[in-house]
């Protein structure tokens, strides 16, 4: 009461210089672009902490001497580049990641189609078998597959046997080795691609179909006129991403082989472990894994540039 | 008015007295003193053994009024090494860590000086292994203490029965279970030659040896004590790169012939792989500590029956055996040091030695020479006396990959197991000994980066 009856005597002037202050407030609080950014701070802070910095203070150790005590600037790269077994690291991770990607959007790819085309009654539960392997530990899984491929033990030589063949060298001979590590990582990898496929090819619009059913376009020329087309932008985005996950990749080869034999399998990740920690030169282990930094970066920029256009050219 | 006699001049005097004394004294375990202690000790992987550190760590506490608490930190996946390193970067963690084969050089700069600690148990046991030196000694300090616990060699340990039956050799008779009884015109005998001979008949015979040739520490320990036998230096102390020689061609050649008679698979061992060869009962003989026979222990008796660890075969340089060292690290930002370093010295106590080496059933073994006479090493069985040979006996001499180089080129000579990839290039490759031996000159140069 005291309250309004102060107001009461304040020129109306007053108020009216204080109620856009409030109405500031509120208005900022109701705008979309504040609320998402609230609700994503978690989210940046998280990011921020367990990426960014870990990011940037991997950058300043690459600059560092093996003792952490001398800037270097960009010695650490060039005396990598200099070294054999670090271009064969590079070699060996373009192979392990452009095929188990390929083989990875190609399965995911044939699968989404299949489940797909599947009743709706069943579909759900093949939906949730296939997803199995992505939903397991990787550690684990990874385990389980070594298992199987056990050098001495192995439960796939063992079948083998059993129809009168020859054990296969799986983690022993370099071919082989390399074969397994990427076949797990594809088993792994596959069912993200399929569920994003899938997602993609329920979005396109059943009226595309129908009119190219009545222009007599067959279901090839429908895969490629319509649903490749309508696919495109989820192809690219997801082939990045599994692109990137699949160069950082660490659990499947160091559980599987540890690099070995004769190196054959090391990948950036575990080359930069093999350097970084059991070696104790932490700055070169990290140049080794900022190692890719460039390359995914322009590769990220020219894919995103592209979905961005493919996206404007739709709407 | 009196004056009074306590001047600020006297109270700075005495209080820097003070403070120096507080500094400088060494710690007296006195009853009222308090604290407390944290350890991040390497989980063992034998079934109980844990607890007797804990045990021993728990009686100096309560005599001194310390709190004491022990994380067991597995090696699987080398976690251990991980929590070291994130603990030596973030400066903070555990007071004592423990610390693996190269682990003290890669930390030296965040680890407290231990001489004061070392030399007293020099003083009490003796002269320490020359491996343990190399490995903790880093410009002469002393930045590790060598523990009982995990700390092992890698001998032979092979099958009585097959050795016999197919190789003709009683190794029982070769190497008794007293070292008094050491026949030497007999050990003599046992050289990388009649080794090879044996290992080609047992081959024949369908029980090959399974000897590793991976990236792994026990591949590169049993090449780093055969490299050693034939006098094969990579880079001396000196940073001079001498792999090639003659000594490494007349190595490579030995070892062309005897991978041919190991299963194909030992060039994807980690291990564990040797260990479970022999414990299926296929496997005629590996170079392990005594683990692989506690296993078949369990898992496969008979064969645990028949296992004898004996010493590796002799070269023409000398006999030597492959040892991995663990250490106590003090982090320089301990804030309970003083105490730190008596723990350290009450658990390095010949009685401590003992329970420690009993409760792992003679695994884990000191680098004081003096501490390889317990009883455990003796009594141990089936077959009694299996592993009495597990310490260094006669003229084995212990050593380590990557020696004598200084120890930060060592420790990537061995982590990056530059011996096993040269031989797996060369026996599994099919490339030739000078390719192999100008491959790895390459990768030493690598290693003397600054």
């Amino acid at each position: 009461m005291a309250e309004i009856a102060h107001r009461g005597w304040q020129p109306s002037s007053a108020l009216a210089r204080r109620r856009p202050v409030a109405h500031g407030l509120a208005r900022l609080a109701r705008r979309r672009s504040t609320i998402a950014f609230l609700m994503c701070l978690p989210l940046i802070v998280i990011v921020a902490g367990l990426v960014i910095y870990p990011a940037c203070y991997a950058i300043v150790l690459s600059t560092l001497n093996k003792s952490q005590t001398r800037f270097v600037g960009l010695g650490n790269f060039t005396f990598l580049l200099s070294r054999d077994v670090f271009w064969m690291v590079v070699w060996q991770s373009a192979i392990f990641a452009l095929s188990a990607v390929f083989f990875k959007a190609l399965i995911g790819l044939i699968t989404a189609h299949l489940v797909n085309n599947l009743p709706s009654r069943g579909q759900r539960k093949w939906r949730g078998m296939l997803l199995v392997p992505w939903v397991i530990p990787l550690a684990l899984s990874t385990l389980g597959w070594w298992w199987l491929f056990d050098p001495t033990h192995s439960a796939f030589n063992w079948i083998i046997r059993a129809f009168g063949g020859t054990d296969i060298p799986w983690l022993s001979d370099p071919f082989w080795a390399r074969f397994s590590v990427i076949l797990v990582n594809i088993w792994y990898g596959a069912p993200f691609f399929l569920i994003m496929y899938l997602a993609a090819l329920k979005s396109v619009p059943e009226q595309l179909y129908e009119a190219a059913a009545i222009d007599g376009a067959n279901a090839w020329q429908r895969f490629v006129h319509i649903t490749l087309p309508m696919m495109r932008n989820i192809i690219a985005i997801t082939v990045l991403f599994s692109l990137i996950v699949t160069f950082a990749n660490f659990d499947i080869v160091q559980i599987m082989t540890a690099g070995g034999p004769r190196n054959m399998t090391h990948v950036f990740a575990t080359y930069a472990f093999l350097l970084g920690i059991r070696s104790g030169d932490i700055p070169l282990g990290a140049s080794v894994s900022l190692f890719m930094l460039p390359i995914l970066a322009i590769s990220a920029v020219f894919i995103l540039r592209g979905v961005r256009k493919r996206a404007r050219d739709i709407a | 008015m009196r004056r009074s006699s306590v001047t600020r001049r006297g109270v700075l005097k005495y209080a820097a007295l003070g403070t120096t004394a507080v500094i400088a004294a060494p710690y007296i375990s006195p009853t009222y003193a308090a604290g407390r202690l944290t350890l991040g000790c390497w989980d063992h992987w034998v079934p109980g053994a844990n607890n007797t550190l804990t045990k021993l760590c728990n009686e100096w506490g309560e005599k001194n009024k310390v709190e004491v608490q022990i994380d067991y930190i597995t090696s699987q996946g080398e976690k251990d090494k991980l929590t070291a390193a994130a603990e030596a970067q973030a400066g903070t963690g555990h007071d004592i860590m423990s610390h693996r084969d190269w682990n003290i050089q890669v930390h030296q700069n965040a680890l407290e000086p231990l001489d004061d600690v070392v030399n007293q148990l020099i003083k009490q046991h003796g002269p320490i292994s020359p491996v343990a030196e190399y490995l903790a000694k880093i410009k002469g300090t002393w930045r590790g203490v060598p523990t009982t616990v995990g700390s092992q060699v890698k001998p032979c340990c092979s099958r009585l029965d097959l050795y016999k039956q197919h190789a003709g050799i009683d190794l029982r008779e070769m190497f008794p279970p007293d070292e008094a009884q050491y026949d030497k015109a007999k050990t003599d005998q046992w050289n990388w030659d009649l080794y090879l001979t044996s290992a080609e008949k047992l081959f024949k015979a369908g029980y090959p040896v399974g000897l590793p040739m991976g990236q792994t520490s026990d591949a590169v320990d049993w090449v780093g004590a055969l490299f050693n036998a034939y006098g094969v230096v990579m880079v001396d102390d000196k940073d001079n790169i001498k792999i090639n020689s003659d000594e490494t061609r007349q190595a490579l050649e030995y070892l062309k012939k005897l991978m041919a008679v190991n299963p194909p698979e030992v060039y994807a061992w980690d291990d564990a792989g040797n260990n479970r060869w022999l414990v299926s009962g296929k496997g005629s003989g590996i170079m392990n500590p005594p683990s692989a026979w506690a296993v078949a222990k369990r898992d496969n008796p008979d064969v645990a029956a028949n296992c004898w660890t004996h010493p590796i075969p002799r070269g023409p340089k000398g006999r030597f055996v492959g040892q991995l060292p663990q250490f106590y690290g003090l982090w320089k930002f301990s804030s309970n040091k003083a105490a730190a370093k008596d723990l350290l010295l009450y658990i390095s106590q010949r009685d401590a030695v003992g329970q420690l080496v009993a409760a792992s059933f003679g695994y884990d073994l000191p680098s004081f020479k003096s501490l390889h006479d317990f009883d455990t090493w003796k009594t141990v069985e089936p077959p009694l006396g299996t592993v009495y040979s597990y310490p260094p006996r006669g003229d084995e001499q212990t050593s380590i990959a990557g020696a004598p180089a200084r120890s930060d080129v060592g420790a990537q000579i061995y982590n990056q197991a530059i011996n096993t990839v040269m031989v797996a290039k060369l026996t599994q490759g099919g490339e030739k000994p000078d390719d192999v031996i100008k491959w790895a000159e390459r990768e030493l140069e690598g290693t003397l980066r600054a």
